[in-house]
């Protein structure tokens, strides 16, 4: 007897997806952030990415510190017009695809500083995905970012080859 | 600080400055612009006041001369404290810099230049400290306008 035929078929051979789908959910469970953190908010952001919060339960805890390997700017604390053309570096060397986080009101906004040194907002010079209000946020409220974004990630197309594909 | 300290010390800089007065258990001695090397170089070689704490300024927008320019001293042997004050115009803001005496006042001198615009006759190296190249301006002068943003980065539209 053909020993092959004793032996249980597997149980599983192959998956029919869509290739934007199977992408986009590779990709928003790999987000890399690379924390450009400037401010009090790290205290924030430190609570967030360890237990209990832990964000790696989202796939996002392992920060990278090269901009270039990492896929997810997180922008923590106030940002001055003398640090803006570090950050807007940061960002040009980010390879494609990449994603803005604004981490707390001061990135968010500016918040309560509005004057000289402070940028109103880190979307006068990036684009933004996913603003989280807060003085600091509450934990909760960063998890809830991360949610979104990874919904926004797995909803959208993922190009890979060309525009059409 | 107990009064009999701070009337040997009132005592031993007698002579020095316009105006002797203790505000907060600190001795404030308002100076004439001249007097500040003289005061200082005593102050750092006689009387022990080896720390440098602050160079500042107070902006005063309807007086003339228009500028307080504050000075913060402090003695580890003695536990004492001084501020010597130097009034200076808005036209030709400037005095001395104490960059001889005290290593300290490089950077505080460049600080309070930046923020107030005034000029440290004598310090080498009065490029912007805490402000950019090309900042119009001293934001913490009062006429500075609140919201004036003098941005490196081009805003997106």
């Amino acid at each position: 007897m053909n020993a092959d035929l004793k032996k249980p078929a597997p149980p599983l051979e192959y998956v029919t997806t869509r290739k934007d789908e199977i992408i986009g959910w590779a990709r928003k469970f790999s987000l890399f952030p690379y924390p450009f953190v400037t401010a009090c908010c790290a205290m924030e952001f430190m609570s967030v990415s360890s237990t209990p919060y832990d964000t790696d339960r989202f796939g996002a805890a392992l920060p990278r510190f090269s901009p270039r390997q990492s896929d997810l700017l997180m922008v923590v604390g106030t940002v001055t017009h003398k640090q803006a053309p570090v950050l807007r570096r940061v960002y040009e060397q980010m390879c494609e695809p990449k994603w803005v986080m604004a981490f707390g009101v001061c990135a968010t906004s500016g918040g309560f500083y509005q004057n000289y040194a402070a940028l109103p907002g880190i979307d006068k010079i990036i684009p933004v995905d996913v603003y989280i209000p807060g003085c600091p946020p509450r934990p909760e409220m960063v998890i809830d970012g991360i949610m979104q974004l990874q919904d926004r990630i797995a909803r959208s197309r993922h190009p890979i080859v060309n525009d059409r594909f | 600080m107990d009064a009999g300290k701070l009337d040997a010390l009132k005592e031993e800089l007698a002579g020095h400055g316009l105006e002797a007065t203790v505000s907060h258990g600190l001795l404030v001695l308002e100076l004439e612009p001249g007097a500040l090397p003289e005061t200082a170089q005593k102050l750092r070689t006689a009387l022990g006041f080896d720390l440098l704490l602050d160079v500042t300024a107070v902006d005063w927008p309807q007086r003339e001369p228009r500028f307080d320019v504050v000075w913060h001293f402090y003695s580890t042997r003695r536990f004492q404290r001084v501020r010597l004050r130097v009034k200076v115009g808005a036209a030709d803001p400037q005095v001395d810099t104490l960059t001889g005496l005290y290593g300290s006042a490089h950077y505080m001198e460049r600080e309070c230049h930046d923020m107030y615009g005034i000029r440290f006759r004598g310090n080498p190296d009065l490029r912007p400290i805490l402000l950019y190249e090309g900042f119009e301006g001293h934001p913490l002068r009062k006429d500075y306008p609140k919201h004036r943003e003098q941005p490196l980065v081009p805003y997106r539209k």
